[in-house]
């Protein structure tokens, strides 16, 4: 048993523990404050061990690798932990002045440290069937919040995104039993191994596609987003960021987990598919954020024209295109959680979410423009902010593979994301307030002000940072690509080193064989 | 008796599509029901139906005599059957409280979150 492994899981568990035992005092909110720091900071600790070490793996419970359940990361895993940290901690720190105390009382931060737990589970474990458990986790927890309140708009979008995702699980669920029934594994490092022998090539891809469908409606991919716009702007603000950060891209994680680790046996189909759904996906999300009016439903839109780009990332399945990728999810949770964040804000002084009834925050409050605009410029993919080079990778990957139609429809989708970024400036922030009202920032408590403006400022500032000191990140991004594209290492680790490098001369050794 | 099962969840499977096809919510539960029970029933096919050889190691030795039936399919399909029976009963008091709420059980009028109109359509 590891303890730099367990403890991104274990953290947020104790923590959410407690924060339910203390939900009707101001002790719940900073035990939840204090569990995200103590997140960030073991995923801190996993992070420097994972590049210092390569891929780290521990066996709970002590049973061996193919058997017992695996717990393992790779960079790639390291890194959306500590992500999860950032914009967990940066959440919770909102929430003090986002969140009021009824929604306490009913147990808001240990569900939130509940969803904090499972997406954390679910990026570090290397059994498939646990990765299933563990989106039921994440899931559960996802519910509670969203409808937490209960107010009707929250019902309703509870509904659709209760009963879409409940779908996509048992659609993962039945793929799981059949993988299982043709490999006879669930370890995702040995599956790696056991695809490669399944003598029926056409029953695997067709399961691959249904692990495709499954994970696509958890990442919100074109045709299976519909639950998204639908909800995300119903729930409390801090609720939407951690949505919008986070959940979406544990499907897009567990699509690149899968379509590099395990199905990689007939590339040429199954990527081709993602390669249509990743333009589709862009096209049709930033469509329908031209559309909407209302500063979170825009967002939420994004989010589905985002997912694009990285799915983008894994389907052009190059060095560079996966460099991309990870660069891309990065920046983009970064970025989503922090404009849901400033919506809130807006929200708080100027009273309203939609476009058509709020106005003039530039003139009285420009740190929060200010504060705006560096994520909607960064989403937009300006030069020199974070999304450019995100974006910049993944286009010359597109161009390097010749996929020049790609590349157009990156570009075009860019160009109309700044059309939406430019629609909630001009309305929120330029024109002047409907009803003749001044939203200034003072008006909010000193407190809440802090609360509130702090996360936000931060993320804006990281933001920053991988925009002008691009280079750090990218080094990491190509490391992370390598692990994923020769998966000999992560193998390795889980299933020990002496199996892990019998597994790599099997099929060394038995090519000579043949040719004799 | 794999053809049997594998018969029996195309059924299940056809029944639940049917169901899930309704505007009506509380169908559309009843559906998603019905289709987590067929997924259980193949993942539970999927580990091979050997029908009485349960897998019990006899005192002192190590291994099974003869080849019995895989246990973890079962253990998989027990884990599933808890984990839903927990999100069928939230989906199921999400829909009534809904229903209280909304006064509606039509999936067509729920349109409160996503009004008519506003976005276009």
């Amino acid at each position: 048993m590891s303890w730099t492994l367990a403890s991104p899981i274990i953290i947020p568990f104790a923590t959410a523990v407690l924060a339910f035992l203390f939900r009707r005092g101001p002790e719940g909110r900073w035990l939840s404050v204090i569990g995200a720091a103590a997140l960030l900071i073991a995923s801190g600790l996993l992070m420097a061990e994972v590049w210092a070490e390569g891929v780290v793996a521990a066996q709970m419970g002590g049973w061996a690798a193919p058997f017992g359940i695996t717990l393992v990361a790779d960079l790639l895993s390291a890194v959306m932990v500590v992500i999860t940290g950032i914009t967990g901690l940066a959440v919770a720190v909102y929430a003090l002045a986002d969140v009021d105390a009824r929604k306490e009382e009913l147990g808001f931060h240990a569900l939130f440290q509940v969803l904090l737990a499972g997406v954390c589970g679910a990026f570090l474990t290397g059994d498939i069937f646990n990765l299933y458990v563990w989106f039921e986790v994440m899931l559960i927890a996802s519910f509670g919040l969203l409808i937490l309140g209960g107010r009707r708009e929250q019902l309703d979008g509870g509904v659709k995104y209760v009963t879409l995702n409940l779908v996509s699980t048992i659609l993962f669920l039945s793929a799981v039993g059949l993988l299982y029934g043709m490999t006879g594994t669930l370890n995702m490092a040995d599956l790696h191994g056991a695809v490669q022998e399944v003598d029926n090539p056409g029953l695997l891809v067709t399961v691959a596609v249904m692990f495709m469908v499954a994970f696509g409606v958890k990442a919100a991919v074109f045709p299976l987003f519909f639950w998204l716009p639908a909800s995300y702007h119903t729930p409390a603000f801090s609720v939407s960021a951690i949505f919008a950060g986070l959940l979406t891209k544990v499907g897009v994680y567990a699509l690149v987990r899968v379509f590099t680790l395990i199905f990689t046996t007939d590339v040429a189909y199954t990527h081709t598919i993602l390669l249509w759904v990743a333009g589709l996906t862009m096209i049709t999300g930033v469509l329908g954020a031209a559309a909407m009016n209302d500063f979170r439903r825009i967002l939420s839109f994004h989010i589905v024209s985002q997912i694009g780009y990285m799915i983008l990332g894994l389907a052009l399945f190059t060095p560079l295109a996966i460099v991309g990728a990870v660069f891309y999810i990065v920046h983009h949770i970064i970025v989503k959680a922090n404009l849901f964040l400033v919506a809130g804000v807006a929200k708080r002084i100027a009273g309203s979410t939609d476009l058509a009834a709020i106005g003039g925050l530039y003139r009285t409050a420009p740190l929060l423009g200010l504060l705006f605009l560096i994520p909607a410029f960064s989403l937009a993919g300006f030069p020199p902010l974070s999304g450019f080079w995100a974006k910049y990778v993944l286009v010359k990957a597109s161009l390097d593979a010749q996929s020049y139609w790609i590349a157009a429809v990156a570009l075009v989708v860019g160009l109309l994301t700044i059309y939406s970024m430019t629609k909630i400036w001009g309305a929120a922030f330029w024109t002047p307030h409907p009803e003749g009202r001044a939203p200034r920032l003072t008006d909010l408590p000193a407190r809440d002000r802090a609360a509130l403006l702090v996360p936000i400022a931060s993320l804006a500032a990281l933001t920053c940072v991988i925009g002008f000191y691009p280079e750090p990140f990218v080094v990491f991004a190509e490391r992370s690509a390598a692990q994923l594209l020769d998966p000999a290492a992560y193998v390795g680790a889980v299933l020990g080193e002496a199996s892990g490098a019998a597994a790599e001369a099997g099929p060394g050794l038995a090519e000579p064989e043949g040719g004799q | 008796m794999e053809l049997l099962v594998a018969v029996m969840v195309g059924v299940m499977v056809a029944a639940s599509v049917h169901l899930m096809l309704a505007r009506n919510v509380l169908r559309f539960i009843f559906g998603l029901i019905l289709i987590s029970n067929a997924a259980n029933l193949t993942i539970f096919a999927a580990g091979r139906l050997t029908p009485e050889r349960p897998p019990l190691i006899p005192e002192g030795a190590d291994a099974p005599a003869a080849q019995v039936a895989n246990a973890l399919p079962q253990a998989l399909v027990l884990t599933a059957i808890v984990i839903g029976f927990g999100l069928f009963a939230f989906a199921l008091t999400l829909v009534y409280r809904t229903y209280q709420t909304l006064g509606t059980l039509n999936s067509d009028e729920m349109r409160l979150a996503e009004p008519r109109g506003e976005d276009g359509s």
